[in-house]
């Protein structure tokens, strides 16, 4: 049973998805212990991968082999192979248990904004489907599946965009749906290039063939691969799609679509890393440059905001940015020290940017709750209404622009440092970024909580979304206080992972 | 040197830019979801003609007659990317449907989010 983990966490909430509709018939209460108890299940197996990695290392799981182990029979991969390293392991880690976070705050969140019954039943499974795409791109080992996960990612959260059926929903989705449409299209068409060259599409199989015989063919793909990743993520000159879907998705659902922008980034460091590697100084620029635009257009944007949701969205684009910034710097000083300490960064900047954008959005979503709107001039005195939440707000502000006792100052330190020895400009932008961040959220702080005691009706904020936010905090802290926790448990395996594709495609080959 | 086995690749470079400047330009919903089609349509038949071996015969290794034969992973990534074609085009064409019934018109300038 447990040798087979990597296919399970995959199918298991693909199964619960289909299922929960049908179980649903039985009742909503039935559902939500159903739904509740698959996730805990897939975290579980997600659990046991992380612990498995760290005992065996990078290893395979062949879908359909007799010995799952044994990736290629016949010297070169016949079946579709998952692949299980320290970095797949951590993103599905992640994926598993911001869902399992976001279905607990969704249950009465979703009920009042809603009205539970049918839509209740479409709602977790999407949410579920959501969740097996992102695993199945996080752990899969070749090209196509890939691109299937991709589409399945890409559909469920588009029928979640427009979820709340009103019209600038539905718009919002359909411009999400024509974006993802030309990515996964472009990245299949890529994956097609690469193929006509090696009639392979196992990441580490075609990696080893390009070792030898590097053409300008594959640089083409290249191209074509990485722009239909940046699509998926949203960094700069295609950011446009990103606002509007996180303004319009529900609060619970934006935890998660932040999740999937960073599976992205995962995605994108995988196929620079572990196949590209050859490129890696040219393309560790591109990312550096594209990251430190997001930076400034992400802040520069989410300053004149009116829409508290719509805001936090300019800012995930600017966070984005700085796990670029340090994912690229690692690209382009592989082989130097600066450089693994600045991907270290960057991917401790992903686990971060997880809590702190995560608790943002949860904190609209509960502003939402209790009031009913979500614009910043029509909020105001929600500090005299709950205290608590303010302290959220505070909390999760300082974290995400990087004020000393939390956890996103850990992480933007060590970019800061390393990122200096690729070019001292990089860390003025990524200092500048952060301190205007600051502003941009003192501001909405000010005009949002403060001020005379707010006079509409305020609906008291249930247990259980307050108690999933305090998580979230509680976590940001303890990231902030004993970073080495992550440090060496989740993050250096991951960078080793990531900087060793010797190793990666020594298990496959 | 344009041959005979390199016209589809030609037309599918073709194919991908008149979709691509479709959904740059077009601002009638449908023309969009056709472009998106076609663009999907597009990259089959690249898929396809990758594929393709001159008087090959199909992938079966019973009863074959000999010979060369045409590659079989390219027509199951086909098939595969045929059917999700078709969800996306589904739920988009949905998505345009449930907007017109909002706002009564098909022209995306007249539909725009605020902010």
């Amino acid at each position: 049973m447990m040798e087979h983990a990597p296919a399970l966490v995959i199918a298991f909430p693909l199964f619960a998805a289909f299922a929960s509709h049908l179980i649903g018939r039985l009742g909503s209460r039935i559902r939500d212990i159903w739904v509740f108890a698959s996730l805990l299940l897939t975290w579980l197996f997600a659990v046991f991968l992380n612990l498995e990695v760290m005992q065996r290392g990078t290893y395979a799981y062949t879908l359909g082999a007799d010995i799952s182990s044994l990736a290629s029979p016949a010297g070169f991969p016949v079946r579709i192979v998952l692949v299980i390293d320290g970095m797949s392991a951590l993103i599905a880690f992640m994926a598993v248990s911001v869902t399992l976070a976001s279905f607990i705050y969704s249950r009465r969140f979703m009920e009042r904004v809603s009205g539970g019954g049918e839509s209740a039943d479409r709602y977790c499974s999407l949410v579920l489907l959501f969740l097996a795409g992102m695993l199945g791109m996080g752990l899969t080992g070749d090209f196509f599946t890939l691109f299937v996960f991709l589409e399945m990612t890409s559909i469920s959260s588009a029928s979640l965009v427009a979820f709340f059926r009103k019209g600038s929903s539905f718009e919002a989705a359909f411009k999400y749906m024509i974006i993802s449409a030309i990515n996964a299209l472009f990245l299949l068409f890529g994956i097609g290039m690469i193929y006509s060259q090696y009639g392979l599409l196992n990441m580490a199989a075609i990696a080893n063939e390009m070792v030898l015989n590097f053409s300008f063919l594959d640089k083409v793909a290249l191209s074509l691969i990485v722009s239909a990743i940046l699509l998926k993520l949203g960094s700069v000159p295609v950011h446009m799609w990103k606002v509007d879907v996180y303004q319009k998705v529900p609060s619970s659902v934006a935890v998660m679509c932040i999740t999937s922008s960073l599976v992205g980034i995962y995605v994108l460091s995988r196929i620079l890393f572990s196949v590209f590697f050859s490129m890696s100084a040219l393309t560790g620029w591109m990312i550096v440059c594209l990251g430190s635009l997001s930076i400034i257009v992400g802040v520069s944007m989410a300053l004149p905001q009116k829409d508290l949701k719509r805001m936090i969205a300019y800012a995930s684009i600017a966070e984005i940015g700085y796990v670029m910034l340090g994912i690229g710097t690692g690209l382009a000083g592989m082989s130097s020290t600066f450089g693994t300490v600045a991907l270290s960064g960057g991917v401790f900047h992903i686990i971060n940017d997880a809590l702190d954008l995560g608790l943002m959005f949860l904190i609209a979503g509960a502003v939402f709750y209790a009031t009913g709107k979500t614009g910043i001039s029509k909020l105001g005195g929600i500090a005299h209404r709950s205290a608590s939440l303010s302290v959220l707000f505070i909390i999760g502000m300082l974290a995400v622009s990087g004020i000393p006792p939390f956890n996103g100052f850990v992480s933007k330190l060590i970019m800061y440092e390393s990122v200096f020895c690729l070019n001292p400009v990089l860390s003025v932008i990524g200092i500048l970024g952060s301190i205007l961040m600051l502003s941009v959220f003192v501001k909405v702080f000010a005009s949002v909580f403060l001020g005379s005691p707010y006079k509409g009706k305020f609906r008291e904020i249930p247990l259980s979304m307050t108690a999933v936010m305090w998580i979230f905090a509680l976590l940001i802290i303890l990231l902030g206080l004993f970073p080495g926790l992550a440090l060496d448990g989740l993050v250096s395996p991951a960078v080793e992972a990531l900087l060793g594709h010797g190793i990666y495609m020594g298990v496959i080959i | 040197m344009v041959t005979m086995l390199s016209l589809p690749f030609v037309a599918v470079v073709i194919l991908v830019c008149m979709s691509l400047a479709a959904m740059l330009f077009k601002r009638n919903m449908i023309k969009i979801v056709m472009a998106v089609h076609v663009m999907g349509s597009a990259v089959n038949l690249f898929l396809i003609s990758l594929g393709y071996r001159e008087g090959g015969v199909a992938p079966i290794f019973t009863n074959s007659p000999g010979g060369v034969m045409v590659l079989p992973a390219p027509q199951a990534l086909t098939l595969t990317s045929i059917v999700i074609n078709i969800a996306v085009v589904a739920l988009m064409l949905s998505f345009a449907v449930s907007l017109y019934r909002r706002y009564g018109t098909m022209d995306t300038r007249k539909m725009r989010l605020k902010g």
